[in-house]
Protein backbone atom coordinates (compact mmCIF):
# COMPACT_ATOMS: atom_id res chain seq x y z
CA UNK A 1 0.00 0.00 0.00
CA UNK A 2 1.05 3.59 -0.67
CA UNK A 3 1.89 6.28 2.22
CA UNK A 4 2.60 9.52 1.92
CA UNK A 5 3.41 11.94 4.83
CA UNK A 6 6.17 15.24 4.79
CA UNK A 7 8.97 14.41 6.66
CA UNK A 8 11.16 16.81 7.76
CA UNK A 9 9.79 19.50 5.78
CA UNK A 10 9.88 17.11 2.57
CA UNK A 11 7.14 15.54 1.09
CA UNK A 12 7.50 11.65 1.28
CA UNK A 13 6.18 8.51 -0.11
CA UNK A 14 6.42 4.90 -0.43
CA UNK A 15 5.11 1.42 -1.03
CA UNK A 16 4.55 -0.59 1.83
CA UNK A 17 3.17 -3.99 3.46
CA UNK A 18 0.60 -2.94 5.95
CA UNK A 19 2.66 -4.25 8.79
CA UNK A 20 5.11 -1.43 8.21
CA UNK A 21 6.16 0.37 11.29
CA UNK A 22 6.39 4.36 11.18
CA UNK A 23 10.14 3.68 12.65
CA UNK A 24 11.00 1.24 9.49
CA UNK A 25 9.64 3.74 7.08
CA UNK A 26 11.92 6.18 8.10
CA UNK A 27 14.79 3.80 8.97
CA UNK A 28 14.50 1.15 5.72
CA UNK A 29 12.97 2.95 3.20
CA UNK A 30 13.90 6.77 3.93
CA UNK A 31 17.11 5.83 5.45
CA UNK A 32 17.04 8.17 8.15
CA UNK A 33 18.48 6.16 10.72
CA UNK A 34 18.89 8.65 13.09
CA UNK A 35 15.96 7.61 14.45
CA UNK A 36 17.03 4.51 16.93
CA UNK A 37 15.38 1.33 17.91
CA UNK A 38 16.52 -0.25 21.26
CA UNK A 39 13.80 -2.28 22.08
CA UNK A 40 10.64 -3.96 20.38
CA UNK A 41 7.93 -3.13 23.64
CA UNK A 42 7.59 0.10 23.15
CA UNK A 43 9.61 1.03 26.77
CA UNK A 44 12.34 3.17 25.58
CA UNK A 45 12.02 5.59 23.73
CA UNK A 46 14.83 5.58 21.55
CA UNK A 47 12.74 5.82 18.27
CA UNK A 48 10.70 9.47 19.68
CA UNK A 49 9.73 11.46 16.99
CA UNK A 50 7.24 14.10 16.53
CA UNK A 51 4.10 13.06 14.68
CA UNK A 52 1.96 16.54 13.82
CA UNK A 53 4.42 18.08 16.44
CA UNK A 54 3.87 15.67 19.40
CA UNK A 55 6.46 13.35 20.67
CA UNK A 56 5.25 9.32 19.84
CA UNK A 57 7.28 6.38 19.91
CA UNK A 58 7.76 5.21 15.93
CA UNK A 59 8.25 1.79 16.74
CA UNK A 60 4.54 1.69 18.49
CA UNK A 61 2.86 3.47 15.07
CA UNK A 62 1.91 2.27 11.97
CA UNK A 63 3.19 3.77 8.88
CA UNK A 64 -0.45 4.03 7.74
CA UNK A 65 -1.21 5.45 10.85
CA UNK A 66 1.27 8.63 10.13
CA UNK A 67 -1.03 9.37 6.23
CA UNK A 68 -0.95 12.39 5.35
CA UNK A 69 0.82 13.67 8.55
CA UNK A 70 4.08 16.09 9.64
CA UNK A 71 6.60 13.78 10.77
CA UNK A 72 9.89 15.32 11.76
CA UNK A 73 13.15 13.18 13.30
CA UNK A 74 16.57 13.86 14.76
CA UNK A 75 17.74 15.01 11.26
CA UNK A 76 14.82 17.15 10.98
CA UNK A 77 15.52 19.33 14.39
CA UNK A 78 17.97 21.80 12.81
CA UNK A 79 15.63 22.54 9.95
CA UNK A 80 18.55 22.08 6.89
CA UNK A 81 20.48 24.78 8.98
CA UNK A 82 24.33 23.86 9.67
CA UNK A 83 23.55 24.65 13.03
CA UNK A 84 22.85 22.50 15.90
CA UNK A 85 18.84 22.54 17.11
CA UNK A 86 19.47 24.65 20.73
CA UNK A 87 18.52 21.23 22.64
CA UNK A 88 20.87 19.13 20.35
CA UNK A 89 23.81 21.77 21.42
CA UNK A 90 23.03 21.60 25.06
CA UNK A 91 23.09 18.18 25.48
CA UNK A 92 26.78 18.48 23.60
CA UNK A 93 27.88 21.10 26.52
CA UNK A 94 26.27 19.26 29.12
CA UNK A 95 27.44 15.72 28.33
CA UNK A 96 24.01 14.59 28.39
CA UNK A 97 24.95 11.81 26.40
CA UNK A 98 28.10 8.81 26.60
CA UNK A 99 27.24 6.27 24.47
CA UNK A 100 24.62 8.19 22.66
CA UNK A 101 22.14 5.49 21.89
CA UNK A 102 19.40 7.02 23.70
CA UNK A 103 20.19 10.57 22.21
CA UNK A 104 17.99 10.83 19.26
CA UNK A 105 14.67 10.23 21.65
CA UNK A 106 15.85 12.00 24.38
CA UNK A 107 16.28 15.75 22.35
CA UNK A 108 13.17 14.77 20.80
CA UNK A 109 11.30 13.97 23.74
CA UNK A 110 12.79 17.36 25.58
CA UNK A 111 11.89 19.56 22.38
CA UNK A 112 8.09 18.03 22.86
CA UNK A 113 8.60 18.46 26.51
CA UNK A 114 9.32 22.32 26.49
CA UNK A 115 6.30 23.05 24.07
CA UNK A 116 3.88 21.63 26.99
CA UNK A 117 5.90 22.51 29.99
CA UNK A 118 7.72 25.94 28.95
CA UNK A 119 9.73 26.15 32.59
CA UNK A 120 10.03 22.88 33.97
CA UNK A 121 10.97 22.24 37.00
CA UNK A 122 14.37 19.16 37.76
CA UNK A 123 11.36 17.34 38.68
CA UNK A 124 8.67 17.89 35.67
CA UNK A 125 11.82 17.08 33.58
CA UNK A 126 12.07 13.56 35.00
CA UNK A 127 8.50 13.15 34.78
CA UNK A 128 8.29 13.54 31.25
CA UNK A 129 11.11 11.88 30.30
CA UNK A 130 9.32 8.63 31.87
CA UNK A 131 9.18 7.04 28.36
CA UNK A 132 13.36 7.16 27.92
CA UNK A 133 15.38 4.89 29.14
CA UNK A 134 19.37 5.75 29.35
CA UNK A 135 21.56 3.12 30.67
CA UNK A 136 24.94 5.50 30.64
CA UNK A 137 24.20 8.61 31.87
CA UNK A 138 22.56 8.28 35.51
CA UNK A 139 20.12 11.05 33.96
CA UNK A 140 21.83 14.25 36.37
CA UNK A 141 23.26 15.55 33.15
CA UNK A 142 20.36 14.93 30.63
CA UNK A 143 18.07 16.74 33.40
CA UNK A 144 20.80 19.42 32.76
CA UNK A 145 20.60 20.11 29.57
CA UNK A 146 17.17 20.03 29.24
CA UNK A 147 17.20 22.80 31.10
CA UNK A 148 19.89 24.45 30.15
CA UNK A 149 18.32 23.52 26.27
CA UNK A 150 15.04 25.26 27.32
CA UNK A 151 16.09 28.13 28.77
CA UNK A 152 17.93 28.74 24.76
CA UNK A 153 14.93 27.99 23.00
CA UNK A 154 13.59 30.70 25.08
CA UNK A 155 10.36 28.79 26.26
CA UNK A 156 8.95 27.61 22.59
CA UNK B 1 4.35 -8.91 12.94
CA UNK B 2 2.34 -11.17 10.64
CA UNK B 3 0.60 -9.11 7.67
CA UNK B 4 -2.86 -7.55 7.52
CA UNK B 5 -5.14 -5.86 5.34
CA UNK B 6 -5.25 -2.24 6.26
CA UNK B 7 -8.46 -0.03 6.23
CA UNK B 8 -8.69 3.77 7.11
CA UNK B 9 -12.76 4.52 7.04
CA UNK B 10 -13.88 8.32 7.58
CA UNK B 11 -17.17 6.99 9.41
CA UNK B 12 -18.71 4.71 11.63
CA UNK B 13 -20.70 3.09 9.07
CA UNK B 14 -18.10 2.51 6.63
CA UNK B 15 -15.78 0.87 9.49
CA UNK B 16 -18.71 -1.60 10.35
CA UNK B 17 -19.35 -2.25 6.04
CA UNK B 18 -15.41 -3.52 6.60
CA UNK B 19 -15.06 -4.89 9.45
CA UNK B 20 -17.91 -7.20 7.65
CA UNK B 21 -16.43 -8.08 5.31
CA UNK B 22 -13.10 -9.33 7.33
CA UNK B 23 -12.15 -12.75 7.97
CA UNK B 24 -11.16 -11.57 11.77
CA UNK B 25 -10.72 -8.14 12.26
CA UNK B 26 -9.32 -5.95 14.54
CA UNK B 27 -9.74 -2.01 15.25
CA UNK B 28 -6.99 0.26 16.21
CA UNK B 29 -7.11 3.41 17.89
CA UNK B 30 -3.58 4.50 19.35
CA UNK B 31 -1.86 1.40 18.78
CA UNK B 32 -0.03 1.54 21.74
CA UNK B 33 -1.29 -2.13 23.65
CA UNK B 34 -2.17 -3.68 19.76
CA UNK B 35 0.66 -2.95 18.06
CA UNK B 36 2.65 -4.83 21.14
CA UNK B 37 0.49 -8.16 21.00
CA UNK B 38 0.78 -7.96 17.06
CA UNK B 39 4.63 -7.15 16.89
CA UNK B 40 4.77 -10.55 19.32
CA UNK B 41 2.48 -12.64 17.08
CA UNK B 42 -0.49 -13.17 20.38
CA UNK B 43 -2.68 -12.13 17.54
CA UNK B 44 -2.93 -12.65 13.79
CA UNK B 45 -5.62 -10.44 12.44
CA UNK B 46 -6.95 -10.87 8.82
CA UNK B 47 -7.57 -7.01 8.80
CA UNK B 48 -7.05 -3.98 10.79
CA UNK B 49 -9.59 -1.20 10.80
CA UNK B 50 -7.90 2.22 11.92
CA UNK B 51 -10.36 4.33 13.53
CA UNK B 52 -7.90 7.66 13.59
CA UNK B 53 -9.64 8.65 10.54
CA UNK B 54 -13.19 8.46 11.80
CA UNK B 55 -14.24 12.34 12.70
CA UNK B 56 -17.41 11.46 14.79
CA UNK B 57 -15.14 10.15 17.89
CA UNK B 58 -12.97 12.85 18.70
CA UNK B 59 -13.86 15.78 20.59
CA UNK B 60 -14.34 16.62 24.46
CA UNK B 61 -17.52 18.65 25.40
CA UNK B 62 -19.31 19.95 28.28
CA UNK B 63 -23.15 18.80 27.92
CA UNK B 64 -25.17 19.74 30.89
CA UNK B 65 -24.48 18.08 33.94
CA UNK B 66 -21.95 15.61 31.65
CA UNK B 67 -18.57 16.01 30.01
CA UNK B 68 -18.38 13.72 27.19
CA UNK B 69 -15.33 12.61 26.05
CA UNK B 70 -14.97 10.61 21.91
CA UNK B 71 -13.32 7.48 22.06
CA UNK B 72 -10.28 8.53 19.68
CA UNK B 73 -9.33 11.46 22.56
CA UNK B 74 -6.14 11.00 23.40
CA UNK B 75 -4.89 10.83 27.07
CA UNK B 76 -3.06 13.69 26.94
CA UNK B 77 -5.99 15.61 25.30
CA UNK B 78 -7.81 14.43 28.13
CA UNK B 79 -5.18 15.25 30.43
CA UNK B 80 -4.95 19.19 28.89
CA UNK B 81 -8.52 19.84 28.39
CA UNK B 82 -10.44 22.93 29.98
CA UNK B 83 -13.62 20.91 30.14
CA UNK B 84 -12.26 18.16 31.45
CA UNK B 85 -10.00 20.18 33.95
CA UNK B 86 -12.80 22.70 35.32
CA UNK B 87 -15.70 20.04 35.83
CA UNK B 88 -13.51 16.37 36.78
CA UNK B 89 -9.81 17.35 37.81
CA UNK B 90 -9.21 14.09 38.85
CA UNK B 91 -10.08 12.86 35.57
CA UNK B 92 -7.37 14.76 34.06
CA UNK B 93 -4.67 13.48 36.96
CA UNK B 94 -5.44 10.13 35.70
CA UNK B 95 -5.21 10.52 31.92
CA UNK B 96 -1.99 12.52 32.89
CA UNK B 97 -1.28 10.09 34.98
CA UNK B 98 -1.20 7.03 32.60
CA UNK B 99 2.25 5.51 30.87
CA UNK B 100 4.96 7.91 29.85
CA UNK B 101 4.47 11.40 27.71
CA UNK B 102 4.82 9.70 24.21
CA UNK B 103 2.05 6.97 25.08
CA UNK B 104 -0.34 9.45 26.36
CA UNK B 105 0.00 11.34 22.80
CA UNK B 106 -1.08 8.16 21.14
CA UNK B 107 -3.37 6.14 23.27
CA UNK B 108 -6.93 6.49 23.56
CA UNK B 109 -9.04 6.34 26.08
CA UNK B 110 -11.52 4.07 23.81
CA UNK B 111 -8.45 1.79 23.29
CA UNK B 112 -7.99 1.40 27.22
CA UNK B 113 -11.49 0.22 28.18
CA UNK B 114 -12.32 -2.27 25.29
CA UNK B 115 -8.45 -3.52 26.46
CA UNK B 116 -9.68 -3.80 30.06
CA UNK B 117 -6.02 -4.43 31.29
CA UNK B 118 -6.64 -5.21 35.34
CA UNK B 119 -4.07 -2.40 35.96
CA UNK B 120 -5.17 0.26 33.40
CA UNK B 121 -6.07 3.66 34.99
CA UNK B 122 -9.39 4.39 32.83
CA UNK B 123 -11.43 1.68 33.77
CA UNK B 124 -11.42 3.00 37.58
CA UNK B 125 -12.08 6.18 36.67
CA UNK B 126 -15.44 5.14 34.46
CA UNK B 127 -16.44 2.94 37.45
CA UNK B 128 -15.38 5.18 40.15
CA UNK B 129 -17.55 8.27 38.44
CA UNK B 130 -20.59 6.48 37.16
CA UNK B 131 -20.08 7.24 33.52
CA UNK B 132 -21.47 5.55 30.56
CA UNK B 133 -19.76 3.74 27.56
CA UNK B 134 -22.06 5.19 24.16
CA UNK B 135 -20.97 2.42 20.95
CA UNK B 136 -22.74 2.57 17.59
CA UNK B 137 -25.50 1.07 19.15
CA UNK B 138 -26.68 0.94 22.50
CA UNK B 139 -25.57 2.96 26.16
CA UNK B 140 -23.78 0.33 28.72
CA UNK B 141 -23.17 1.58 32.54
CA UNK B 142 -19.65 1.37 33.74
CA UNK B 143 -21.20 -0.90 36.26
CA UNK B 144 -22.08 -3.63 33.49
CA UNK B 145 -18.91 -2.54 31.09
CA UNK B 146 -15.83 -4.27 32.70
CA UNK B 147 -16.83 -8.14 32.93
CA UNK B 148 -13.10 -9.73 33.54
CA UNK B 149 -9.65 -9.42 33.05
CA UNK B 150 -9.03 -8.17 29.41
CA UNK B 151 -12.99 -8.89 28.91
CA UNK B 152 -15.95 -6.26 28.40
CA UNK B 153 -19.56 -6.13 27.72
CA UNK B 154 -18.29 -5.28 23.76
CA UNK B 155 -19.84 -7.40 20.89
CA UNK B 156 -18.02 -8.38 18.49
CA UNK B 157 -17.77 -5.80 15.95
CA UNK B 158 -18.84 -2.74 18.35
CA UNK B 159 -17.18 0.69 18.51
CA UNK B 160 -17.18 2.71 21.33
CA UNK B 161 -18.00 6.09 20.04
CA UNK B 162 -17.87 8.02 23.62
CA UNK B 163 -18.10 7.51 27.05
CA UNK B 164 -20.29 10.20 28.62
CA UNK B 165 -19.36 11.06 32.68
CA UNK B 166 -21.38 12.44 35.37
CA UNK B 167 -20.11 16.02 36.85
CA UNK B 168 -19.52 14.86 41.06
CA UNK B 169 -19.48 17.21 43.71
CA UNK B 170 -15.69 15.75 44.12
CA UNK B 171 -13.66 13.74 43.37
CA UNK B 172 -10.23 12.36 43.71
CA UNK B 173 -8.05 9.54 42.05
CA UNK B 174 -4.55 8.43 43.60
CA UNK B 175 -2.48 5.39 41.46
CA UNK B 176 0.81 3.34 43.16
CA UNK B 177 2.37 2.61 40.41
CA UNK B 178 4.47 0.00 39.71
CA UNK B 179 7.63 1.93 38.74
CA UNK B 180 9.09 0.06 35.89
CA UNK B 181 5.56 0.05 33.54
CA UNK B 182 3.70 2.83 35.70
CA UNK B 183 0.49 0.77 35.42
CA UNK B 184 -1.52 0.63 38.68
CA UNK B 185 -0.01 -1.69 41.43
CA UNK B 186 -3.24 -0.41 43.07
CA UNK B 187 -5.52 2.69 41.70
CA UNK B 188 -8.02 4.27 43.34
CA UNK B 189 -11.10 6.62 42.05
CA UNK B 190 -13.65 8.38 44.88
CA UNK B 191 -16.36 10.16 44.12
CA UNK B 192 -19.39 12.17 45.71
CA UNK B 193 -21.92 12.93 43.65
CA UNK B 194 -25.68 12.86 42.89
CA UNK B 195 -25.42 8.82 42.55
CA UNK B 196 -24.19 8.73 46.04
CA UNK B 197 -20.30 7.56 46.85
CA UNK B 198 -18.34 5.78 44.21
CA UNK B 199 -14.86 3.35 45.43
CA UNK B 200 -13.49 1.93 42.34
CA UNK B 201 -10.75 0.05 42.47
CA UNK B 202 -7.81 -1.08 39.58
CA UNK B 203 -4.85 -2.95 39.99
CA UNK B 204 -5.78 -5.08 42.63
CA UNK B 205 -7.81 -7.65 41.22
CA UNK B 206 -8.66 -9.71 37.91
CA UNK B 207 -10.90 -6.49 36.85
CA UNK B 208 -11.67 -3.13 38.32
CA UNK B 209 -14.37 -3.47 41.41
CA UNK B 210 -16.55 -1.67 43.83
CA UNK B 211 -15.62 -1.27 47.60
CA UNK B 212 -19.38 -1.10 49.08
CA UNK B 213 -17.94 -0.82 52.36
CA UNK B 214 -16.16 1.86 52.08
CA UNK B 215 -18.84 3.92 49.99
CA UNK B 216 -21.16 3.71 53.08
CA UNK B 217 -18.95 4.79 55.15
CA UNK B 218 -17.80 7.96 53.13
CA UNK B 219 -21.81 8.21 52.39
CA UNK B 220 -21.66 8.66 56.04
CA UNK B 221 -18.79 10.72 56.70
CA UNK B 222 -16.69 12.02 53.88
CA UNK B 223 -13.62 11.72 55.34
CA UNK B 224 -10.48 9.57 55.19
CA UNK B 225 -10.78 8.30 59.00
CA UNK B 226 -13.73 6.86 57.83
CA UNK B 227 -12.56 4.43 56.22
CA UNK B 228 -9.15 3.53 57.96
CA UNK B 229 -10.25 0.58 59.46
CA UNK B 230 -11.94 -1.24 56.33
CA UNK B 231 -9.92 -3.92 54.99
CA UNK B 232 -10.77 -5.65 51.99
CA UNK B 233 -10.10 -9.36 51.63
CA UNK B 234 -7.19 -10.43 49.84
CA UNK B 235 -9.23 -13.65 48.47
CA UNK B 236 -8.73 -13.42 44.67
CA UNK B 237 -6.50 -10.56 44.43
CA UNK B 238 -3.67 -10.36 41.89
CA UNK B 239 -0.40 -12.03 42.95
CA UNK B 240 3.07 -11.01 40.85
CA UNK B 241 6.43 -10.21 41.27
CA UNK B 242 5.24 -6.55 42.31
CA UNK B 243 3.19 -7.70 45.11
CA UNK B 244 1.57 -10.05 46.88
CA UNK B 245 -2.36 -10.54 47.45
CA UNK B 246 -1.98 -8.98 50.87
CA UNK B 247 0.23 -6.46 49.91
CA UNK B 248 -2.48 -5.34 47.19
CA UNK B 249 -5.07 -5.22 50.06
CA UNK B 250 -3.28 -3.39 52.68
CA UNK B 251 -2.97 -0.81 49.88
CA UNK B 252 -6.23 -0.60 49.01
CA UNK B 253 -7.00 1.01 52.24
CA UNK B 254 -4.53 3.16 51.97
CA UNK B 255 -4.56 4.53 48.69
CA UNK B 256 -8.34 4.67 48.97
CA UNK B 257 -7.77 7.33 51.76
CA UNK B 258 -5.33 9.13 49.89
CA UNK B 259 -7.74 9.64 47.00
CA UNK B 260 -10.36 10.97 49.59
CA UNK B 261 -7.79 13.25 50.94
CA UNK B 262 -7.52 14.53 46.98
CA UNK B 263 -10.88 14.77 46.74
CA UNK B 264 -11.23 16.74 49.58
CA UNK B 265 -8.52 19.20 48.12
CA UNK B 266 -9.54 19.40 44.74
CA UNK B 267 -12.85 20.70 45.62
C1 LIG C 1 4.99 1.81 27.83
C2 LIG C 1 3.50 1.80 28.09
C3 LIG C 1 3.02 2.18 29.33
C4 LIG C 1 1.64 2.19 29.59
N1 LIG C 1 1.22 2.57 30.84
C5 LIG C 1 -0.11 2.58 31.11
C6 LIG C 1 -0.60 3.00 32.39
O1 LIG C 1 0.16 3.41 33.27
N2 LIG C 1 -1.94 2.98 32.61
C7 LIG C 1 -2.82 2.59 31.63
O2 LIG C 1 -4.02 2.62 31.88
N3 LIG C 1 -2.39 2.21 30.41
C8 LIG C 1 -1.07 2.19 30.13
N4 LIG C 1 -0.65 1.81 28.88
C9 LIG C 1 -1.65 1.43 27.87
C10 LIG C 1 -2.10 2.64 27.08
O3 LIG C 1 -2.92 3.47 27.89
C11 LIG C 1 -2.86 2.27 25.81
O4 LIG C 1 -2.92 3.44 25.07
C12 LIG C 1 -4.26 1.75 25.98
O5 LIG C 1 -4.35 0.68 26.84
C13 LIG C 1 -4.82 1.30 24.65
O6 LIG C 1 -5.24 2.40 23.95
P1 LIG C 1 -4.92 2.54 22.40
O7 LIG C 1 -5.69 3.71 21.94
O8 LIG C 1 -3.47 2.56 22.18
O9 LIG C 1 -5.62 1.22 21.81
P2 LIG C 1 -5.15 0.15 20.74
O10 LIG C 1 -3.88 -0.48 21.14
O11 LIG C 1 -5.22 0.75 19.38
O12 LIG C 1 -6.35 -0.88 20.88
C14 LIG C 1 -6.51 -1.70 22.02
C15 LIG C 1 -7.74 -2.59 21.85
O13 LIG C 1 -8.93 -1.82 21.91
C16 LIG C 1 -9.75 -2.00 20.76
N5 LIG C 1 -10.36 -0.69 20.48
C17 LIG C 1 -9.68 0.50 20.37
N6 LIG C 1 -10.55 1.51 20.18
C18 LIG C 1 -11.80 0.97 20.18
C19 LIG C 1 -13.13 1.52 20.03
N7 LIG C 1 -13.33 2.85 19.87
N8 LIG C 1 -14.17 0.68 20.07
C20 LIG C 1 -13.97 -0.66 20.26
N9 LIG C 1 -12.76 -1.23 20.39
C21 LIG C 1 -11.68 -0.43 20.37
C22 LIG C 1 -8.79 -2.49 19.70
O14 LIG C 1 -9.46 -3.29 18.76
C23 LIG C 1 -7.79 -3.30 20.51
O15 LIG C 1 -8.26 -4.58 20.72
C24 LIG C 1 0.72 1.80 28.58
C25 LIG C 1 1.20 1.42 27.32
C26 LIG C 1 2.57 1.42 27.06
C27 LIG C 1 3.07 1.03 25.69
S1 LIG D 1 12.32 1.27 20.16
FE1 LIG D 1 10.50 2.38 20.39
S2 LIG D 1 10.26 2.45 22.50
FE2 LIG D 1 12.06 1.26 22.30
S1 LIG E 1 23.91 7.72 26.46
FE1 LIG E 1 24.03 5.58 26.28
S2 LIG E 1 21.97 4.97 26.53
FE2 LIG E 1 21.90 7.07 26.98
Amino acid sequence: MKVSMTVNGKAASADVEPRTLLVEYLRDHLELTGTHVGCDTGQCGACTVHLDGRAVKACSVLAGQAEGAEVTTIEGLANGSEELHPMQAAFREYHGLQCGFCTPGMVMAAVDLVKTHPGASDETIREQLEGNICRCTGYENIVRAVKAGAASMGGQ
Amino acid sequence: MYDFQYHRPTSLDEASRMLSGAEEASFIAGGQTLLQTLRQRLAQPSDVVDLGGIAELRGISREGDNVVIGAMSRHNEVAGSADVAGAIPALATLAGGIGDAQVRNMGTIGGSIANNDPAADYPAGLLGLGATVVTNNREIPADDFFVDMFETALEPGEIIRSVRFPVPQRAGYVKFDQPASRYALVGVMVSQGAGGVRVAVTGAGPSVFRVSEMEDALGRDFSADAIAGIRIPSDGLNADIHGSPEYRAHLVTVIAQRAVNAALQAH
